[in-house]
């Protein structure tokens, strides 16, 4: 066991180990118990800040590789490894996760149950960071529904008014999916052969069969959409993304923000790991439809938002026409489009994480979400919630200098040229509705802004003492902030890690 | 005939059958206050009797002329009956102690019923077969209506009684043709026979009897359409009778259909798998939808382990002319049945802990448990969460077996193994229903849930064994292929 096969393990394992603890403390150490969730979430994110360090930019192929038996009745293997595009998002799921440990510490919703509350958010964190380093579809999959349970809890019982309803609807919905795609993945072990009939559920090595030629078109075309259902309804994409307002609506801060800021991209990575490189006559096939609904998600998505009343649903569709991009510049099936995908998925995690913050904050104050309720004049009540929310919500848009806006233009910039085997014609227009979407979403958040930050405090909130932001609060937005700013100004920074793998990624591709 | 009879083969069931006798006789010596004392008496028999099975592992026997065979499948199945007995008398012991109920006599009738099935995955012998499954019904048709005084159990017994001989006429109608055509009651022999080409007339009459044994043993497990006693006799039997019913009967009705269809009828796959493939789909799909509706416990559980019944009969329709995809398919349903086993036997101790609450146990009571009963809570939402086939629980692990033999098939596989993943979907939104009221929901009263010692101690104690099996499958998936008919 040394530190190069063992670190992404007891990263990934640690948050669990932290649940364990948590679940045998007394219940009576309330702040003990908070204070062992940032303890744990903390020491799984340095580990994971670690491993960047020790990370070899210059190599491809997979690092931190460790593999080994885990089922062989099922010839399932415990193989994880980490490369660049997987690191980004790996590292996301231990920042978010130690962010929201940090904001638990000042409030834990109703109805209480700390111990319950950040045991669940630590299985979370397990089953996200598991998810992005796994390599063998069978500990994909364990780690993919592993998420479901918590989450399920955690709207449940700690959400507001309609949370049992969007808790079941998450459930099942993504459940769904799931199943399929597992359906997917036994087909795929069943049609693999790395030599003498032998299969294997090994994603390095289904990768290499596929390059070589292993899978016909026919399979493919059935596969990929067994499997890309299952992706598809976690990213989501329109049309299966009717889950996702009712469940980021209603799950509690910490909830959506994990929900919204690394779970989602669960789906997204899905494609770029499994669905893309393992089925590429598949995705070839099916680029352009997932091209059209990514256009549809963009454009629909914005002209939701510009209709919600409830802030924190606003925000919810906000990610829906997010992920649109990234799944338009998958689409596109190129190095610059896939680039793009990472870049966006970061981006949102970021912003979108701490846009569920802002909301979250403003409702611990002002205990209701509806923007008419609020009524304007944020800036003058709470000038620094204001600002952040400001800041944050123009990041959103894609205004360049900030986070956004490299991921949505190079969205765009790889649908004017997508793949050889594409259709350029097809996939500018997906551009251009893109770009409209781009207006119509600067278009709502700043109505939105106008209508919540701006404008007259209504004479009900005058006398309220909200305080502005607070230290805890602080703590757990700086990181962020400083993110969406380094990444706006210094794109580079995750371009430059993310650009080799995903070149050799398209390669065994052959687009 | 003067063959010697192997006892070392049979001591299990000798143990078995001298508690049984033992048991009865106590009682009838004991004062009323002290009728209790059977069960630890029927509990040492058990014990006794599974640790003589222990010391058969690794033995293959035969006796009784080949009726009566101990090989590796004999033996794990001893081995799972014997210990859910032991489960099933923890949870009765003060069930039956505080109700109004003979004891001694339940424990005699369960003790003979779990004879039958100690029995059952022995006998290779139409007859034999016969006798186990009569052997376990019987003495469930009278425990089913322990409770005389409730119109209810009185009806679950009878339901159960009718629809259990006239099943059992079916089948035996069917063994005695079978008899007739192959001259021999020896599953090995009848597989041999029939693997010839017989007469036309002959293959008809072939076909037409194993649809009738087939029909004997559907009504044990509870397939459709052969299953509408089991909601209405679960609700009316004693909750224990209802765990018993649901598990290691069921159990053993399985164990006698995978040695039938893999040793005496594997030549006429073609006619048969169809059959099982209608009976899986029409199984699960009912059970399923109509557990949507149940707002009783016991019966949520009784229309959930019909489905679960049709999850278990997918791998007999996947038999096909491959003797690796009927290894594999033989493996999974073993494997289900297990792990099936356990997580029901939990999910009714949970039930029986909270028998007290009220008769008829709605769904709705469980509200607030949390609060109430923290352990049993939790344990309560695994045994449902792994029911309903989530990882990293054994359940789906179970589930995963039989999807994987499945897809290997291919063709009615990869339908058959559709219809089974969106009925899974289905099946959450009713296992979570007793969980949402346990979690999400607040209670009426506030004080804690005294449950039974022992019951509490089952609950625990499945719980663990299926998040073990959820994170370490090893641990059990290693042991059914070894114990294979396929082939034999």
């Amino acid at each position: 066991m040394t530190w190069e096969n063992s670190a992404i393990t007891i990263a990934t394992l640690l948050p669990l180990v932290g649940a364990l603890v948590i679940a045998l403390v007394p219940r009576q150490y309330d702040k003990g118990v908070r204070a062992l969730g940032i303890v744990f979430t903390g020491a799984a994110l340095v580990f994971a800040i670690a491993i960047t360090f020790t990370f070899d930019y210059g190599a491809s192929g997979l690092q931190f590789q460790l593999d080994t038996r885990w089922i062989p009745a099922i010839q399932a293997r415990y193989h994880v490894g980490i490369d660049g595009i997987s690191l980004p998002l790996y590292v996301l799921t231990f920042v978010l996760s130690f962010l929201c440990a940090i904001y638990s510490w000042r409030v834990v919703p109703n109805p209480g149950k700390t111990k319950a509350f950040l045991a669940l958010m630590l299985m979370l964190e397990t089953g996200m960071a598991g998810t992005f380093i796994a390599f063998d579809l069978i500990l994909f999959f364990v780690f993919w529904e592993l998420v479901l349970v918590p989450m399920y809890f955690l709207i449940g019982i700690w959400g507001s008014a309609n949370r049992e309803y969007a808790a079941i609807k998450f459930f099942l919905y993504t459940l769904f999916g799931s199943v399929f795609m597992l359906l997917g993945f036994l087909a795929l072990f069943f049609n693999s052969d790395i030599g003498g009939g032998v299969h294997t559920f090994d994603i390095v090595q289904l990768q290499q069969y596929a390059a070589s030629g292993g899978f016909s078109h026919a399979f493919q075309l059935i596969v990929f959409a067994a499997v890309g259902l299952g992706f598809a309804v976690k990213v989501p994409m329109w049309p299966f993304h009717t889950w996702l307002p009712d469940a980021h609506t209603e799950a509690p801060t910490i909830g959506s923000v994990l929900l919204a800021g690394v779970m989602l991209k669960m789906g997204t990575y899905g494609f770029i790991r499994i669905a893309l490189p393992i089925l590429p006559y598949g995705a070839q096939k099916y680029a352009p439809w997932i091209g059209l609904l990514a256009a549809i998600a963009i454009v629909y998505a914005a002209l939701a938002c510009l209709a919600q009343k409830d802030l924190k649903r606003l925000i919810a569709f906000s990610s829906v026409g997010h992920m649109g991009f990234v799944m338009l510049g998958i689409a596109t099936l190129t190095s610059i489009g896939i680039n793009a995908a990472i870049f966006g998925m970061v981006a949102h995690g970021l912003i979108t994480g701490m846009l569920f913050f802002c909301v979250g904050s403003l409702y611990d104050r002002y205990h209701t979400r509806e923007i008419a309720e609020i009524g304007g004049g944020v800036m003058q009540k709470l000038p620094y919630l204001g600002g952040v929310f400001a800041f944050v919500a123009i990041a959103s848009l894609g205004l360049p200098g900030l986070a956004g806006f490299w991921g949505e233009v190079m969205a765009l910039l790889s649908s004017y040229s997508p793949a050889q085997s594409l259709s350029a014609p097809l996939f500018r227009a997906f551009m251009i509705a893109g770009g409209i979407g781009t207006i119509l979403t600067a278009g709502y958040f700043l109505w939105m802004l106008q209508r919540v930050n701006m404008g007259t405090l209504p004479e009900k909130w005058k006398a309220e003492a909200f305080g502005d932001v607070a230290a805890v609060e602080w703590v757990s937005w700086v990181p962020l902030l400083v993110g969406i700013v380094g990444l706006g100004l210094f794109p580079g920074l995750l371009t430059d890690v993310t650009q080799a793998p995903v070149n050799s990624l398209l390669g065994l591709f052959g687009a | 005939m003067n063959q010697a009879i192997d006892y070392t083969a049979i001591l299990p069931e000798l143990i078995l059958a001298g508690t049984i006798v033992l048991v009865l006789v106590v009682d009838a010596f004991l004062a009323p206050s002290r009728k209790w004392m059977a069960m630890p008496l029927a509990f040492a028999g058990v014990v006794a009797s599974l640790i003589a099975t222990f010391t058969l592992i690794g033995d293959d026997r035969s006796t009784f002329g080949g009726a009566f065979v101990v090989d590796e499948f004999a033996l794990l199945f001893k081995v799972f009956f014997l210990s859910v007995a032991l489960l099933v008398l923890m949870v009765s012991f003060r069930y039956f102690r505080e109700g109004r109920f003979y004891q001694g006599e339940f424990y005699f009738l369960v003790l003979t019923s779990f004879l039958g099935c100690l029995l059952m995955p022995s006998s290779r012998d139409l007859l034999m077969l016969f006798i186990s499954l009569e052997l376990v019904s019987a003495p469930g048709f009278v425990i089913a209506a322990f409770r005389k005084s409730d119109p209810r159990s009185n009806e679950a017994g009878i339901k159960f009684f009718l629809f259990g001989v006239l099943s059992t006429a079916v089948m035996l109608y069917g063994m005695s043709l079978i008899y007739g055509l192959t001259g021999s009651l020896n599953l090995t022999e009848i597989g041999r026979v029939l693997a010839t080409p017989l007469p036309q007339g002959r293959e008809t009459m072939a076909l037409a009897s194993i649809l009738f044994i087939v029909a004997g043993f559907a009504f044990k497990v509870s397939a459709v359409p052969f299953q509408f006693w089991a909601p209405d006799t679960y609700e009316g039997a004693p909750v224990p009778v209802a765990a018993f019913l649901a598990t290691a009967s069921k159990a053993a009705g399985f164990a006698g259909l995978l040695q039938l269809m893999f040793v005496a009828f594997p030549a006429q796959y073609e006619f048969w798998t169809p059959i099982f493939a209608v009976l899986s789909i029409l199984t699960m799909t009912i059970g399923n939808f109509v557990a949507l509706q149940q707002r009783q416990v016991v019966r949520l559980l009784a229309y959930s382990s019909i489905a679960q019944a049709g999850y278990m009969l997918l791998p007999f329709a996947l038999v096909s002319a491959n003797p690796v995809i009927n290894q594999d398919a033989f493996a999974a349903a073993v494997t289900y049945i297990l792990i099936y086993a356990v997580m029901t036997l939990g999910a009714f101790a949970v039930v029986i802990a909270m028998a007290k609450e009220s008769r008829g146990l709605l769904i709705t009571d469980f509200a607030g448990l949390s609060r109430r009963a923290p352990v049993i809570a939790v344990a309560m939402t695994v045994f449902m969460v792994s029911l309903a086939g989530i990882p990293p629980l054994a359940g789906f692990w179970a589930k995963f077996l039989v999807f994987q033999v499945a897809i290997q098939r291919g063709g009615i596989g990869t339908a058959l193994a559709i219809i089974m993943v969106v009925n899974s979907v289905v099946s959450l939104s009713y296992y979570l229903a007793v969980p949402k009221q346990m979690l999400f929901v607040d209670g009426e009263h506030e004080r804690p849930l005294v449950a039974p010692a022992l019951v509490t101690a089952v609950a625990v104690l499945a719980s663990v064994a299926v998040v073990a099996v959820g994170l370490w499958p090893e641990l059990l998936a290693h042991f059914p292929p070894l114990s294979t008919l396929v082939g034999q």
